[in-house]
């Protein structure tokens, strides 16, 4: 079987930190990889790195079995990166867009799908995070969960093989977290192949198949989340789990 | 000779205002002129700023560094007057176009850099993780949002270089001052100037007003 995501011995540098250390890292089509460890271990950088918002200087990622192109391969990386979704700790949905738009816009622009074919594409993703009603709302008119929400939408719309998540719950107030835990759960039991760097261990728990622990730039271990909360492998990963449990 | 027969004299105004309607037409056109070749090649000079190859960038910093210092009337007084010994003779109103324009685009770049700057990186990111191509992003995510952030200041820099447009009537151009300088010759009587001072204020205090209000707009989410 083809791995939806390949990272073989990754390295990255921001000048003369050493960020990433040889990480390598295959997910399956259909997975769902939880990656927790603690602040600063290089858990964004890394997962940055899978759509290339960060360039590295050693290593090799496939994407489907496909190499990912190179930061000056512009029309090639943009075609790659509309098979990759991503959904950010800050949402950062375009605020001058209703949720519609910011669904749509990306096939308008990226595929040159006829705005009324996207318009559908986007309501039909806005329902299945459960926001058909708020359609024509701008981000501002929107609470953080809903706002998280469409951000998930409109990465759905592009219709991606693997989504990456950065923390999308970090930002929310704690009532809010729930609602898109269960949006990102309903999708992994969907078949999304799904790399989430998350601290909610109800979450991996319940919905990883595999837990990954980084550390200094480095991952420590992997094990499936029963083996990982109860009985981690590391020391530094029974540290983190003390501190954060 | 009472105050108002000097200087409100109804009389001579009537009699020269033909003359000056001509200026301020002449002052519209040069307005006109530089406001959409300055904000144009602003917007452009911007962009090159920030997303061209290096020899644009630098380029593009060296006419904004440029054009911020040097005062528009030594600049105009250049074109007009030094300019023909280099061959190449302009006419008043053309001199004015371009001395008014080379420093309005360098005022102009740096409110719309402001503005582009403003935009949380985030949402680029966002646009470019989504595999939009970046021509897209920028017509579509950051220069509709940096056109709003920058509004109330553009419009505040387009109110002042309107009113250096006056400058103009230095190089011979019959703008509005011009006129209103030879009409007070002609008739030995003041008059006319303020009648000129009356017209300025009649369209630029307005302008003030709007930048005001753009700017509360602004502020108010
Ligand atoms: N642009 C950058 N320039 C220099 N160093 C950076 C940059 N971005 C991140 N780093 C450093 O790289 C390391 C890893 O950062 P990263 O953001 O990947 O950590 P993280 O695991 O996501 O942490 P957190 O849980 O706080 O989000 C940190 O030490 C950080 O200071
Ligand atoms: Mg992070």
């Amino acid at each position: 079987m083809t791995p939806a995501v390949h990272i073989a011995g990754l390295q990255k540098w921001y000048g003369g930190f050493h960020a990433l250390k040889d990480i390598t890292l295959t997910v399956d089509p259909g997975e769902t990889v939880v990656i927790c460890g603690p602040s600063g271990s290089g858990k964004s950088t890394l997962i940055r790195c899978i759509n290339r918002l960060e360039d590295f200087q050693q290593g090799r990622i496939q994407i489907g079995g496909a190499p990912l192109p190179g930061p000056r391969e512009g029309r090639a990386l943009a075609a790659m990166r509309q098979r990759v979704g991503m959904v950010f700790q800050s949402f950062n949905l375009f605020p001058h867009f209703t949720a519609t738009e910011n669904c749509s816009w990306a096939l308008r622009r990226a595929r040159g799908v006829p705005e009324a074919e996207a318009r559908d594409t986007a309501l039909r993703l806005l329902d299945r995070v459960h926001l058909r009603d708020h359609a024509d709302k701008r981000p501002a008119q929107l609470s953080g969960g809903q706002q998280q929400r469409v951000a998930i939408a409109r990465a759905l719309c592009m219709n991606p093989e693997v989504m990456l998540f950065d923390e999308p719950t970090s930002a929310l107030d704690p009532e809010m977290v729930k609602e898109v835990l269960d949006v990102m759960a309903e999708l992994a039991e969907a078949g999304m192949t799904m790399i989430c760097v998350t601290h909610e261990m109800g979450f991996a728990r319940r919905v990883a198949d595999r837990v990954v622990f980084m550390d200094q730039g480095r991952i420590i271990e992997t094990n499936p989340p029963e083996r990982f909360f109860s009985a981690p492998s590391s020391a530094r990963a029974q540290a983190f789990l003390a501190q954060i449990l | 000779m009472t105050f108002i027969e000097t200087f409100l004299n109804l009389e001579v105004m009537a009699r020269v205002l033909p003359m000056l309607l001509r200026g301020f037409v002449n002052t519209l056109l040069l307005a006109a002129a530089v406001l959409t070749i300055g904000a144009v090649a602003g917007v452009a000079i911007c962009l090159a700023r920030l997303y061209g190859p290096k020899w644009a960038r630098v380029l593009a910093i060296a006419w904004i560094d440029l054009f911020r210092a040097i005062p528009i009337l030594v600049l105009l007084i250049l074109i007009y007057y030094a300019l023909p010994f280099a061959g190449i003779r302009l006419s008043g109103y053309w001199s004015a176009v371009i001395a008014l324009s080379c420093v309005f685009s360098a005022f102009t770049a740096e409110v719309f850099r402001a503005g582009i700057e403003a935009i949380p990186k985030g949402q680029i990111e966002a646009a470019q993780a989504l595999g939009v191509p970046g021509r897209s992003i920028i017509a579509e995510i950051i220069l509709p949002q940096a056109f709003r952030i920058a509004i109330p200041s553009h419009t505040s820099n387009s109110v002042a270089i309107a009113k250096d447009t006056s400058l103009a009537s230095v190089v011979a151009m019959p703008d509005l001052l011009k006129q209103a300088t030879d009409a007070q010759a002609l008739t030995a009587n003041p008059s006319p100037l303020i009648a000129a001072a009356l017209i300025y204020l009649a369209v630029l205090l307005p302008a003030v007003r709007l930048v005001h209000w753009l700017e509360r707009r602004m502020k108010a989410p």
